[in-house]
């Protein structure tokens, strides 16, 4: 039974590691919500139903601690803005124009609500289907597709509204 | 026949790609006599991919040792006991050695300070201190291996092999240049798919520049150090000494290899 889970889990621990990263903003808080996650999974490995998605099983697991820590720790965790984060904590080292392209767009990420953000992610990112994102999300699969209607929509709508990266860049800020 | 109208939720499917077929090519016929809509979708696409990308790093980065999970089970099937026995065993150690410097400084040489023994001593120490190290056991990692032999071979003014025991199932984790009462040693960690740590520690030798092979144990922890040509070596670990021992062996023998090649 553990060469199954083995097989079954190990291969999925890069994608946790991503979600969580995009969640927490942090790699070390990050990879701890993977740990306790990957912890969890092994205990319960055995009440995990018959036929049941390893994927949607344990990114629900996932999902559902990193709600719980982000509620604990702060009241409003995902508005903190993310000028205060360095873009390499989220996406490490990128080439630094990668960098600035990718810091508009997950700046726009964090503007999102946290139900539209999690869905998003889950879709785009970690290709859920849409009945595992429901799973995970634990709503109808109709909730899932409003979301990410919304989600998108709003994304968009952030990215072209932003100014260039250029005049609010921390990089060029700091030089001086 | 008329076809079904398209949705909001079939656009989304279209950006994901998880229609059919069929309804893949309703989709997209719809799009090229709808630009309006067709830009959105574009958008969309756009979106997702930046999204991918934005993220791809984190999937490249290679797993931290603590997210292993042949080890998370392995831990769990021991819950905690072999983290505690190395605390306990870092603790006699230091113990004993405080002691012991204490003991010297008044005059009472229980201990050798110099050859093959200190090296044991000086080894049982290092394992102590690095191998129950779950943050950063070693300096620099195996997969730096290059700057790891320049540092050490500059640190030790020599070049200071670093044996291969992947076929006894041991991989190397790293090392690191350590201190020690004779100056700069070279710590090189291994650890196996059980998460058992071994250290080998390697340093010049003023005294006993020469020695056969002999172990050493102090508490749960075993060791095998020897010296050739003036590099003394000792390999130690929480291990019984028949597992060290040809673990040291094999060791020596790529060391005198390497020598011999060079």
């Amino acid at each position: 039974m553990t060469k199954e889970m083995v097989s079954a889990i190990e291969p999925l621990i890069p994608s946790l590691r991503r979600y969580a990263r995009a969640l927490m903003q942090d790699r070390s808080s990050a990879d701890d919500l993977v740990q306790d996650c990957l912890e969890r999974a092994i205990g319960h490995w055995h009440q995990r139903q018959n036929g049941e998605d390893a994927r949607a099983w344990i990114f629900t697991i996932l999902h559902n601690l990193a709600m719980t820590r982000l509620r604990r720790s702060t009241r409003r965790p995902m508005h903190l803005a993310l000028d205060d984060v360095d873009p390499g904590s989220l996406t490490s080292p990128a080439a630094q124009e990668d960098g600035l392209r990718h810091r508009d767009l997950l700046a726009a990420l964090a503007k999102l609500p946290e139900e539209q953000r999690t869905v998003l992610l889950l879709v785009s990112v970690e290709d859920l289907s849409y009945a595992a994102a429901a799973r995970v999300l634990d709503v109808p699969i109709g909730t899932v597709m409003s979301r990410l209607s919304r989600a998108r929509e709003r994304l968009a709508r952030l990215m072209s509204a932003d100014p260039p990266s250029i005049q609010s860049s921390p990089y060029l800020r700091s030089v001086k | 026949m008329t076809s079904r109208p398209i949705t909001e939720d079939d656009l989304n499917g279209f950006v994901d790609q998880t229609l059919d077929p069929a309804r893949t090519a309703e989709v997209a016929a719809y799009l090229e006599a709808h630009a309006e809509v067709a830009q959105r979708v574009a958008t969309y696409r756009a979106q997702r991919e930046e999204l991918r990308a934005a993220f791809a790093p984190v999937i490249e980065e290679p797993v931290p040792s603590e997210l292993d999970l042949r080890r998370l089970i392995e831990a769990r099937h021991r819950p905690r006991t072999s983290a505690r026995w190395s605390m306990a065993a870092a603790a006699v150690v230091l113990l004993a050695i405080g002691a012991a410097g204490g003991w010297s400084m008044r005059g009472m040489d229980l201990m050798p300070t110099e050859g093959i023994q200190a090296l044991s001593r000086e080894a049982t120490a290092s394992y102590a201190v690095y191998a129950p190290d779950h943050i950063r056991p070693v300096e620099v990692r195996a997969d730096d291996a290059s700057a790891l032999d320049d540092w050490t071979s500059q640190r030790l003014g020599r070049a200071v092999t670093i044996p291969d025991l992947k076929s006894a199932g041991y991989r190397l984790m790293g090392g690191r240049v350590v201190p020690t009462e004779h100056g700069p040693a070279a710590l090189f960690m291994y650890d196996d798919d059980k998460g058992t740590r071994l250290v080998m520690l390697a340093r010049p030798m003023k005294a006993e520049g020469n020695a056969p092979m002999s172990p050493h144990e102090q508490g749960d922890v075993n060791g095998f150090s020897w010296a050739d040509n003036g590099l003394g070596y000792s390999l130690v670990g929480a291990s019984s000494a028949d597992i060290l021992r040809p673990l040291a062996n094999e060791a020596r023998r790529q060391i005198r290899s390497q020598v011999r090649g060079a």
